[in-house]
């Protein structure tokens, strides 16, 4: 779209690319993301304050940007790969922040949980290893009514730790030869 | 709530942007990192027809260094300078301000430039950057202009851009070894707006005198107040005690906040008092100065 392309403030269509689904949708200018995303059907995402103050509606943009979809325009999103907490992982193959939380009891109600979920997700892809204070200090934009907070920290240090065991194994299979090549050396696991 | 409605334009360019600011004249608003407008836009305490989105406008969002200064464009949030290795070392200042901007989530949107341009008189970013010496860079189809941050920053949600203007970058002076200053602020839970804060810049020279010193405060007028009588007295001095305290009941005198759910009057003049003390303190002490914080 050039700059002397208007739209009105009608209807338009936008596509979306949530969980790496492309989703076609009428929306108004005006319409927020976090609720084209719940018309759709994704009601992961939860609404809790609509002040921009409680975090439940954070979901990841192009991976690692943590922004509240309740306050982003839906059209601005577009062309922007979208994830909510629907494509973190499913109930069979559980993403570890969210097994974290199952064994920590990380949450109570779980209203807030999605929120903690996406911006623990985008906290641990730029700091692997944080201290619980770092933890802290990054969720402040996500309030919990219930938990008190503690367990949301034990589980996010939990899923900390998996992720970085597994993202460990992973380097470590990088550099095991396949068994056509293989040598005694290999298999360093 | 529901925003009223509005048009969207999404601009590729600056020039792009420009040409709608130009087509849709005072009806226009320019969105960036949305962390304010949309709140606002919200609560119908603003209402604009036509919305320009930078979102796209990719070439805005950079951070470097230029000819004695550091440059940050109009889309680069505050995430970026926040995890900036050299933004960290050097420019105390602005570490310390950026990392009590809102909470972690609203500063991966938030931009330096939208948080000026909204000229909120309890915005961080304002007296940080009347302390550094921040200058804007305005750009229109006329070409571009340097604005002072004293001059830009004209009363609460004013600025002096003019209509079709867009602010294209800040820029805040390099500090140099002798250099420092410290973003100071009190606040009753993270990512709120202060209850008072002070932002403090110091250069020292060889003989440990203050050759240039920057104060200012947040939440205390109508815009950020620089706190001129503070600045003049530190001029030349020594930072003793009792140069620190004199220059933080300058602080006070200067302080002219109102009355909310955060505090007195009086409480918030104390405090803008207290808060230029410790960052007087704190600049010091990362000048090695032997002053402790
Ligand atoms: C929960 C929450 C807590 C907050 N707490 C704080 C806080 O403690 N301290 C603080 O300082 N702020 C706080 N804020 C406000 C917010 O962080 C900043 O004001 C925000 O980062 C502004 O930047 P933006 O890019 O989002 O601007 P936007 O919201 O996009 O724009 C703000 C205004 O500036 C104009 N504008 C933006 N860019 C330009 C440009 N390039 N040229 C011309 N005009 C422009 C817009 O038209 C609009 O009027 C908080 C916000 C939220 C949601
Ligand atoms: S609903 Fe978005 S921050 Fe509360
Ligand atoms: S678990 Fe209930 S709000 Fe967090």
């Amino acid at each position: 779209m050039t700059a002397t392309e208007t739209t009105d403030t009608a209807l338009r269509t936008v596509t979306l690319k949530v969980n790496g689904q492309n989703i076609r949708q009428e929306v108004e200018p005006r319409t927020l993301l976090a609720y084209a995303l719940r018309d759709a059907g994704l009601k992961g995402t939860h609404v809790g304050c609509d002040t921009s103050s409680c975090g439940c509606c954070v979901v990841l943009i192009d991976g690692d940007t943590p922004a509240k979809s309740c306050t982003m325009f839906a059209v601005q999103a577009e062309g922007h790969e979208i994830t909510t907490v629907e494509g973190l992982g499913s109930p069979g193959d559980l993403h570890p922040l969210q097994q974290a939380f199952w064994d920590q009891h990380g949450l109570q109600c779980g209203y807030c949980t999605p929120g903690m979920l996406m911006t623990a997700k985008a906290m641990l892809g730029h700091n692997p290893d944080p201290t619980d204070q770092e933890v802290r200090e990054f969720l402040s934009g996500n309030l919990c009514r219930c938990t008190g907070y503690n367990n949301i920290v034990k589980a996010v240090q939990q899923a900390a730790r998996v992720m970085r065991d597994e993202a460990q194994a992973q380097a470590l299979a990088g550099m095991v030869p396949t068994p056509s090549t293989g040598t005694a050396e290999g298999g360093a696991q | 709530m529901f925003p009223a409605a509005f048009d969207y334009i999404r601009a590729h360019s600056a020039e792009e942007a420009l040409a709608a600011l130009a087509q849709h004249g005072a009806e226009a608003r320019i969105l960036a990192g949305g962390q304010s407008l949309i709140p606002a836009m919200r609560l119908r305490l603003a209402r604009p027809a036509v919305l320009v989105d930078l979102g796209g406008v990719k070439d805005l969002g950079y951070l470097h260094e230029e000819g004695g200064e550091l440059r940050v464009g109009a889309m680069t949030r505050d995430v970026t300078l926040e995890r900036n290795a050299n933004v960290r070392a050097r420019y105390s200042l602005l570490t310390d301000t950026g990392a009590v901007v809102a909470d972690p989530v609203v500063r991966c949107l938030g931009t330096v430039v939208g948080s000026l341009c909204h000229s909120d008189p309890s915005g961080d970013w304002g007296a940080a950057a009347l302390a550094a010496r921040a200058v804007m860079v305005a750009r229109s189809a006329s070409g571009e202009r340097l604005i002072p941050i004293d001059e830009f920053l004209v009363d609460s949600f004013q600025t002096s851009l003019e209509e079709g203007e867009l602010a294209v970058e800040v820029r805040f002076p390099t500090p140099d070894g002798r250099t420092h200053g410290s973003y100071q602020k009190i606040e009753r839970k993270v990512g709120d707006y202060a209850t008072a804060a002070a932002a403090v810049q110091i250069t020292l020279g060889e003989d440990g005198r203050v050759t240039h010193a920057g104060v200012a405060l947040t939440a205390a007028g109508p815009r950020p107040v620089r706190v001129d009588a503070a600045e003049k007295l530190l001029l030349g001095q020594l930072l003793t005690e009792d140069v620190i305290r004199a220059a933080s009941e300058e602080a006070r005198a200067v302080s002219d906040p109102f009355a909310d759910t955060r505090g007195s009057v009086e409480y918030k003049k104390d405090m803008a008092r207290v808060l230029v003390a410790r960052g007087l303190r704190a600049s010091a002490a990362r000048l090695g100065t032997g002053v402790t914080a």
